[in-house]
């Protein structure tokens, strides 16, 4: 990879986060699941019996852990989509493509400013959700999700590298489709393999031990790193800019 | 329109090819050409786009880029942007040959306003700079910016997101990026298209001003009477470079020169009156008391041919000399292609 200027990488990051945050389909859009997804656990610790059995207590600390990994995915994926075709599609691409920026400093601006909004929101969720255990949740119950610290750490391990997955992924669509509606739901689509892999975790499958979670995290992190790269290649500036669907002869 | 064009050169650039209508601007001295291509072609798949151009840019010239739709002019300005690879020949933009290796340093150096500014209409105009500003990795950024807005009378307009401005404005908001990174050449890719005329006019002062200043620029445009006011020298693109130098020089390599008289009725022998004129090569009736007289000197034969024809006890109602536009010269040029191909 080449020589890559932090500067122009976070000049792509500062746009990116302002355009966004100036879009108001954009802010629902990354409100809405997080929403739904906090309500659902909150509510289950209110309405639980004061004693519950070693399995139940299980789902009160693994339900949410299902829940915040994903909105890691779901919500990064959509944005994700629309990095570079949306570029393309409001007319700024050509414009961005013809300063010094260079393809790997764009896809990495643009992944980070998707990644850090996701995450955000991913830990804040998950905090808020903490917070009423805390405040409100039988002891039993609050022992048994502030005790398990390898959920924890699956958590804040697992929602940066899940998130990147998705990002990764709905930026390869994104690189070559030609329509952003398109590309969101290829997108969408792209990132449901890491759904299963979250579904093999919480199902105890894959047991969140802090081994499990530590490795889990390496091999993640060097499938996201690996996938950056691949998408960094696939990004081909003249069949961006003319649309012709074969490199040049 | 306040005119202080940011980064600009204080007089060392030059226009070596610069029109007479238009003196060079005293400072300026010969140097090297900044733009130089050799038998550029580039082909996507079994369509040309365009083949075997070869022109050079000298350094403060405003160089205008002629051709219909299709012609290979935005593909061109894209490959020398470096958007796009050529298939074959070679090409040195503002000093640096045009390579893979090398296309972050041309893009560095040149700036490239698309015909669509592209502007990201959520953000301020000051945002939009400021982003480019940092792309580019612009020193002292907020100062650069004014000096931009300002160079483009946008400076109070600064504020104002960019999807609420109207075309023109965006247009000079487009202007303005380019600006920022002091290029060595600014591609302008039909700057006015789509502009009504008071921002046409804004926009031409702009390139003017900017042209002052010694900025080389290379203008592809369709509009021909843009093209003659503005530009230095022109190239006419139909896919293979069919001209390239002056209009004045186009126009004369083009077409004869002619002089054009009308008389108050039909002279009786016109044959008898034009032929023993040594600077008349032939001539031909244009209707009832006009007629075209093909002249190796127009101002030798003017006088005399008028004497001549009054000698005779004609009345001359007029008699001048036929001027030809860019216009003629692009159509003469572009037709001779369709002509081609139906053949």
């Amino acid at each position: 990879m080449m020589d890559l200027d932090f500067t122009r990488v976070r000049a792509v990051v500062r746009k990116e986060l302002l355009d966004y945050r100036r879009k108001r389909s954009i802010v629902v859009t990354m409100m809405i699941f997080p929403i739904i997804f906090l309500i659902e656990p909150v509510v289950a610790i209110f309405v639980a019996a004061p004693v519950e059995s070693g399995s139940a207590l299980r789902t009160y600390v693994v339900l949410p852990l299902l829940y915040m990994l994903l909105i890691a995915v779901i919500v990064p994926s959509t944005l994700a989509a629309y990095t570079i075709v949306g570029e393309r599609e409001q007319g700024t691409l050509e414009p961005l493509l013809t300063t010094p920026l260079s393809e790997q400093e764009l896809i990495l601006g643009k992944a980070a400013a998707v990644m850090i909004p996701a995450v955000a929101v991913c830990y804040g969720v998950y905090g808020l959700f903490l917070l009423a255990v805390r405040l409100f949740a039988h002891p039993a119950i609050a022992s048994a999700v502030f005790h398990n610290g390898s959920v924890i750490l699956a958590m804040f391990l697992f929602a940066p590298l899940v998130a990147g997955w998705a990002v990764v992924v709905g930026m390869a669509v994104s690189v070559r489709a030609s329509e952003v509606r398109v590309a969101q739901q290829l997108g969408t689509l792209a990132s449901l393999p890491m759904v299963g892999v979250i579904i093999l975790l919480v199902t105890g499958v894959v047991k969140a031990t802090f081994t499990s979670a530590v490795d889990f995290s390496v091999g993640l992190l060097a499938v996201d790193i690996a996938a950056l790269r691949i998408v960094a290649r696939m990004f081909n500036r003249e069949r961006l800019v003319t649309g012709a669907k074969n490199k040049s002869s | 329109m306040d005119l202080t064009i940011p980064g600009g050169p204080k007089g060392e650039r030059v226009s070596p090819n610069r029109a007479v209508a238009d003196p060079p601007v005293a400072e300026r001295t010969a140097s090297d050409p900044v733009l130089v291509v050799e038998k550029l072609t580039k082909r996507f798949g079994e369509r040309v786009a365009f083949s075997e151009i070869s022109f050079e840019v000298g350094q403060g010239e405003v160089f205008g880029f002629l051709g219909p739709n299709g012609a290979g002019k935005t593909t061109t300005v894209r490959t020398l942007g470096t958007l796009i690879e050529p298939t074959s020949g070679s090409a040195t933009v503002a000093g640096v040959p045009l390579n893979l290796a090398n296309q972050v340093a041309i893009r560095q150096r040149v700036a490239i306003m698309p015909e669509a500014p592209g502007l990201y209409l959520r953000l301020t105009v000051k945002e939009n700079l400021e982003f480019f500003a940092g792309l580019y990795g612009v020193r002292h950024a907020e100062e650069r910016i004014n000096d931009a807005l300002d160079a483009v009378n946008l400076r109070e307009r600064a504020s104002d997101l960019c999807g609420g401005l109207s075309k023109g404005l965006r247009q000079r908001v487009g202007l303005a990026r380019t600006l920022l990174s002091d290029p060595t050449i600014m591609f302008l890719d039909e700057p006015t298209s789509g502009l009504d005329p008071v921002a046409t006019l804004e926009v031409h002062n702009l390139i003017t001003a900017l042209r002052r200043k010694g900025i080389t620029i290379f203008l592809t445009t369709h509009r021909l009477e843009e093209a003659e006011k503005l530009c230095d020298r022109v190239a006419i693109l139909n896919t293979t470079l069919r001209t390239v130098g002056r209009p004045e020089d186009l126009r004369a390599q083009l077409f004869k020169k002619q002089l054009v008289l009308r008389t108050l009725t039909p002279l009786g022998d016109p044959d008898r009156l034009f032929s023993p004129i040594a600077t008349v090569e032939e001539w031909s009736i244009d209707g009832a008391g006009a007629y075209v007289l093909t002249v190796s000197d127009p101002v030798a034969a003017a006088p005399e041919v008028t004497r001549r024809v009054v000698g005779a006890g004609a009345d001359v109602l007029s008699i001048s000399e036929t001027k030809h536009s860019l216009e003629d010269v692009y159509l003469e040029l572009v037709d001779e292609d369709v002509e081609a191909r139906t053949t």
